[in-house]
C-alpha cells in the first residue's frame, strides 16, 4: 500500500507546482514605465542565467521611416550551450533561436510577450530534450513574476 | 489500515485545496490584466470594468466568455482554468461594481429574422461590420491613438454567441453601454419589436457553437517552418538571399551569426547565418493589427551549412498566426507566407 501512496503524493505535489496547460503566448503587464520595465527585464533575465544576445529597437526603425509608434523593443535571449545544442540537433528549431521577448509601452503601462517555449517542445520528439523547454517556460513565469513584483515595490 | 490511508489522502487533498483556494485578484492579474488592463479599463482587450457592462451581464455570461474565448478575435479560450478559478475571477471582476449580478435569463426571443437583417444593416453595420464580424482591430489602445473609441466586438463570433443569452443581447441593444460608443437603441428610436427582430437575426449566425470553437483548435496543422535546400555554397546563398530581399523591396537590416551575443565575438559558428530584413510599411500595419506580432519581427531567414549541405529556413507565418487567435492577422500572415516562400525560392534558384 505504501508504494501506492508515494506516487499519488508525488502527482498531487507536481500538479500544484506546474500549470497543467497554458496559452501559446505568455504575456505580462506591469505598471512600470517602459525604461523601468526594460531594466527590470534585463536584470531578471541575467539573474536567471540567460544571455541577452541583442536588443532590437523596432520603434527606432519605424520612426526613422516616418511612422509614429510607441516604444517597442525585441529582446533576444538564450543560454549559449543550450542554443548550440538545440540548433545543431534540430534544424526545425533554427529559425526560432534564440527566442525573443517583445516589450512595448501601452500608455503608462508596459506589456511583455513571448511565445510559450512549450511550442518548441511540440516540434521535437525526444522527451529528454523537451525538459529544456519546460525549464524555459518556468523561467519565463519566474521572470514575469519578477516584473510584477518590481512594479509592486 | 485502508481507512486510515483513505482519510489521509482526503485530508491531503483538502489541505491542498485550502492552500490553493483560487484568489480571483491574482488570477486576474496573471491571466487577464495583460490585455484588459490592471484596472479592467482595457488595452489590447475591451474594457470590462465599466458598470454599464457589468450591470447588464450575468456571471454565466462572464464564465462562458472566459471559457470559450472569442475565436479569431484575440480573446483566448481559457480551457485550462478550473471552474473554481473561473468563479474566483468572476467574483473579482464583480467587485468593480456595487450592484448585484443580473440573473441569467435564458428565455428564447422570437422575432422576424429578415426584418432584423434590414435593421441591422441600417443601424449596426457601420460599427459591428458586415455579418456582425466586428470592427477592425480590437480593444482600446494598442498602437491606436489613445482617444479613439472602443472597437465594436464581433457579434457573429461563436464564443460570443455561446456565452450570450437572447435576453442579454436584447438588453444590451435596448440600454446600450454608457461610456462606450454602444448607445441605447431605444433612445435611437427603435421599438422593442425591432430589437427582438435584430436579436433573432444575430442568433441566426450561431452554428453548432461548440463545434466551431473546436474547429479552430484543429487549425494548427501547418508545419512550423518553411525550409528550402540550396544548391549553392553558404556565402553564395547569403548573397542570393540579400539580392532577393532587395528585389522584393525589403530593407536589409543586417546579416549576423546565429550565435551573435551568445559566444565571444569571433568565436561564433560561421556556418549558421541569420539575415534580418524588414518592410517598414508592412511592419507598421502588422503592429497596428496586433502589437504582439513584434515578437517575431523583424523578418529573418536562417541559413545553415551542415555536412556540406546548405539549408534555408524561416518561421512559417501561417503557423504563427494560430498563436495569436486573431483572424485579421491571418490575412497578413498568409501574405507573409507568400513573401517568405518567394524569397527562399529566389535565393535557391
Ligand atoms: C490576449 C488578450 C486577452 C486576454 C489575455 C484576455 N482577453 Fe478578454 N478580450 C480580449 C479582446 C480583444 C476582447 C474583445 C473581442 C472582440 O472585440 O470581439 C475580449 C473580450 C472579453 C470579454 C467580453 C466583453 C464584452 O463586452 O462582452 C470579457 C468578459 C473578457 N474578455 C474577460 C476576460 C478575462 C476575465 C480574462 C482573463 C481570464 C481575459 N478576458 C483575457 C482580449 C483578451
Ligand atoms: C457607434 C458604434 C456602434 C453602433 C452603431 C452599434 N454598436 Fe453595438 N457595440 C459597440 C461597441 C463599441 C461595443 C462594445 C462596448 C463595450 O466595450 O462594452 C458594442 C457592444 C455591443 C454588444 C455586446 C457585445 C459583447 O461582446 O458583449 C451587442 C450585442 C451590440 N453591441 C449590438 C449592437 C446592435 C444590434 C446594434 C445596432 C442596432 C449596435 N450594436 C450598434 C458599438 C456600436
Amino acid at each position: 500500500m505504501k508504494s501506492l501512496i508515494q506516487p499519488v503524493i508525488a502527482v498531487i505535489l507536481l500538479s500544484m507546482t506546474m500549470p497543467l496547460l497554458a496559452n501559446d503566448l505568455l504575456m505580462v503587464r506591469t505598471s512600470q514605465t517602459f525604461p523601468e520595465a526594460m531594466l527590470a527585464l534585463q536584470t531578471s533575465i541575467k539573474e536567471h542565467g540567460y544571455n541577452i544576445t541583442r536588443v532590437q529597437r523596432i520603434d527606432v526603425g519605424l520612426t526613422g521611416k516616418g511612422y509614429k509608434t510607441d516604444k517597442y523593443r525585441v529582446v533576444f535571449v538564450g543560454k549559449p550551450e543550450e542554443i548550440k545544442y538545440l540548433v545543431d540537433k534540430y534544424p526545425v528549431l533554427a529559425a526560432f533561436m534564440p527566442p525573443q521577448i517583445s516589450i512595448f509601452a501601452e500608455e503608462e503601462d508596459t506589456v511583455l510577450i513571448t511565445a510559450n517555449p512549450s511550442i518548441y517542445a511540440d516540434m521535437i520528439d525526444d522527451e529528454k530534450d523537451k525538459v529544456i523547454f519546460r525549464r524555459w517556460e518556468s523561467d519565463v513565469y519566474s521572470v514575469f513574476d519578477d516584473l510584477r513584483n518590481a512594479a509592486a515595490e | 489500515m485502508r481507512m486510515r490511508i483513505y482519510i489521509f489522502l482526503v485530508a491531503l487533498l483538502f489541505s491542498v485545496n485550502a492552500d490553493s483556494a483560487p484568489h480571483g485578484d491574482q488570477l486576474y492579474v496573471t491571466h487577464c490584466s495583460s490585455c484588459h488592463g490592471l484596472d479592467g479599463m482595457g488595452g489590447v482587450g475591451v474594457p470590462i470594468a465599466l458598470t454599464s457592462f457589468l450591470n447588464s451581464v450575468s456571471n454565466e455570461f462572464l464564465k462562458k466568455t472566459i471559457r470559450h474565448g472569442r475565436p479569431g478575435r484575440i480573446m483566448p479560450a481559457f480551457a485550462y482554468l478550473s471552474d473554481a478559478q473561473l468563479v474566483a475571477i468572476v467574483k473579482y471582476i464583480r467587485s468593480w461594481s456595487d450592484k448585484p449580478a443580473p440573473v441569467e435569463d435564458t428565455t428564447t426571443i422570437v422575432g422576424d429574422r429578415k426584418r432584423g437583417q434590414q435593421l441591422f444593416t441600417k443601424y449596426c453595420i457601420r460599427c459591428h461590420g458586415e455579418d456582425g464580424r466586428g470592427g477592425q482591430g480590437t480593444g482600446v489602445t494598442l498602437s491606436r491613438k489613445r482617444d479613439l473609441p472602443i472597437i465594436a466586438p464581433a457579434l457573429n463570433n461563436p464564443g460570443f454567441l455561446a456565452a450570450a443569452s437572447d435576453v442579454m443581447i436584447r438588453d444590451t441593444i435596448m440600454l446600450g453601454r454608457e461610456g462606450t460608443p454602444m448607445t441605447s437603441m431605444l433612445v435611437a428610436g427603435l421599438s422593442e419589436e425591432d430589437i427582438n427582430d435584430i436579436v433573432s437575426y444575430i442568433r441566426s449566425w450561431q452554428k453548432s457553437s461548440i463545434e466551431s470553437i473546436q474547429m479552430d483548435r484543429h487549425a494548427r496543422q501547418e508545419p512550423p517552418v518553411i525550409v528550402m535546400d540550396s544548391p549553392y555554397g553558404l556565402d553564395e546563398t547569403v548573397e542570393n538571399l540579400k539580392q532577393a530581399i532587395i528585389d522584393q523591396n525589403f530593407t536589409l537590416i543586417r546579416v549576423d551569426y546565429l550565435e551573435h551575443g551568445l559566444v565571444e565575438e569571433g568565436k561564433e559558428n560561421k556556418k549558421q547565418v541569420v539575415v534580418h530584413f524588414c518592410n517598414f510599411d508592412f511592419l507598421f500595419h502588422a503592429l497596428a493589427i496586433d502589437p504582439r506580432v513584434g515578437m517575431f519581427l523583424p523578418c529573418r531567414v536562417t541559413i545553415i551549412e551542415k555536412d556540406g549541405k546548405v539549408q534555408l529556413s524561416t518561421i512559417n507565418p501561417k503557423r504563427l498566426s494560430k498563436l495569436f487567435n486573431n483572424q485579421e492577422l491571418d490575412q497578413a500572415c498568409d501574405e507573409m507566407y507568400g513573401v517568405y516562400s518567394k524569397l527562399l525560392e529566389d535565393a535557391t534558384l
